[in-house]
């Protein structure tokens, strides 16, 4: 297994044993922190769309590895704005950094990135199409809080037909022979294409339209918020919108050993009272993001096998 | 007279015929072969009635033997197309295409948000046959298109 100059583009570029080596290597960073090891390394760090948490738990990981980190979060403030292409600022950024994380609005610019330049990219986000550490972090944090990853039952709650999250996450479960639930109304369901991948890898799923239907029955609950801008009709989305929130309430019938997960931001889909309960795992995976992120950049730089 | 009523296009001396196109492809593949640009004559069959396809288009390049990697370039236009070497009016050599396993620069993504439409570069697309069809996933945005769904080329 070469991780060194290894892209990280698309979980589906990912094996299994690459996955649970990264997990590895992450866990093996959250017990023993190193501060040293990236030390005279740059990042640089291509935010051109807006991130809170991605961005500064990249920053945050190159940092607490000894590694400074260059770059920058607004588009407008670069050549962008006078039209210069991606490749060619990715060429040139490439010169300058060791490894790069880059975030952009268009599907398929980082993989592009990753052609311009021979430095190593960490893909923090291509528009609605991947964005794989967030998925590397779940998978980290769903080993974490259940102390596997083989055989789970996950249901995925909320926006499943445009979210991003979701829809790796479910891929990458694939390896793990995972049961999947999918909680959602009819409008957002799963994509078919998703659905069919599942189906030709043998993987179980079902569809519901309430989490009270399944919540007896999970291990992990990842809720992801519903926008009401997805609705064509908003009377469709007052109808089904109180079904995806998830309250003290709705975890009487939860198995004690249930984690709820998120991606974040939440709005609303996750009342403040669930933070208090001992199923609430939303801050820890969010926390998680910056060793995972570590675990990569070590990995790809070179500095751990 | 039989054979003359057939003759819908006139016959070259040396040259190929690419036969069996769908119907309304010919001229994109002509583009896309860049044909006109050598002088050489070429000869268009629109919409011709076929027993196979019911109507076929065909292309006929005098003077010019195309390969078979230059024509699976545009397989992706003309799936069932045969083409015929052409030598002193006599078919020499037939083969035909085949759709390769990545197809470079020919289609246009349709997703507007994929980099290729956003960006000045070459698109490029992983064919994968099965029993349905075939089918074409975008090596940028990484979305999966069957045939009918890509409706432009770069031409």
């Amino acid at each position: 297994m070469e991780f060194k100059n290894k892209d990280i583009i698309s979980i589906n570029d990912l094996t299994k044993e690459e996955i649970l080596h990264i997990l590895k290597i992450a866990k093996d960073l959250k017990k023993n922190p190193q501060p040293e090891l990236l030390k005279t390394k740059v990042m640089a760090s291509c935010f051109f769309e807006p991130s809170t948490r991605t961005r500064l738990s990249f920053e945050t990981a190159m940092e607490r590895l000894g590694g400074s980190v260059m770059g920058f979060a607004n588009p407008n403030v670069t050549s962008n704005k006078k039209g210069e292409t991606l490749w060619d600022a990715i060429k040139i950024i490439g010169q300058y950094a060791d490894v790069i994380a880059i975030r952009h609005p268009f599907e398929g610019s980082a993989r592009l990135s990753s052609e311009a330049t021979n430095k190593p990219i960490l893909n923090g986000g291509d528009g609605a199409n991947q964005h794989p550490t967030q998925t590397l972090l779940d998978l980290f944090s769903i080993q974490e809080c259940q102390e596997k990853l083989d055989g789970l039952e996950i249901a995925l709650v909320g926006d499943l037909k445009y979210g991003r999250t979701t829809h790796s996450l479910a891929q990458a479960l694939i390896h793990f022979g995972a049961k999947l639930h999918f909680i959602a109304p009819d409008e957002l369901q799963m994509p078919k294409y998703i659905c069919d991948e599942l189906k030709e890898k043998g993987i179980e799923f079902k569809k519901y339209k309430k989490i009270e239907e399944i919540i007896n029955k999970v291990d992990i609950l990842y809720m992801t918020r519903i926008q009401a801008e997805r609705f064509a009709d908003p009377v469709d989305y007052e109808r089904v919108k109180n079904a995806f929130i998830l309250t003290t309430n709705n975890l009487k019938n939860a198995k004690p050993n249930m984690n709820v997960m998120h991606p974040l931001p939440r709005v609303n889909e996750i009342e403040t009272s669930v933070d208090k309960t001992k199923h609430a795992y939303y801050f820890e995976q969010a926390e998680n993001g910056l060793y995972t992120r570590q675990a990569l950049l070590a990995l790809v730089l070179g500095k751990i096998k | 007279m039989v054979k003359n009523k057939k003759l819908l296009v006139s016959a070259i001396k040396n040259g190929t015929v690419i036969d069996h196109i769908e119907r309304g492809n010919a001229l994109q593949i002509i583009k896309l072969l860049n044909l006109p640009s050598e002088k050489k004559v070429v000869t268009v069959g629109l919409n011709l009635p076929s027993e196979e396809m019911k109507y076929k288009d065909l292309i006929k390049v005098e003077g010019r033997e195309l390969t078979k990697a230059e024509v699976n370039e545009v397989a992706i236009l003309a799936p069932n197309a045969s083409i015929n070497i052409i030598e002193n009016y006599e078919v020499t050599r037939k083969f035909n295409v085949e759709i390769p396993e990545t197809i470079d620069y020919v289609i246009v993504c349709p997703n507007p948000k994929c980099i290729t439409n956003n960006e000045r570069m070459n698109t490029k697309f992983h064919v994968n046959k099965d029993e349905k069809g075939v089918n074409l996933k975008c090596n940028y945005c990484e979305k999966k298109y069957t045939k009918d769904e890509i409706k432009s080329y770069n031409v």
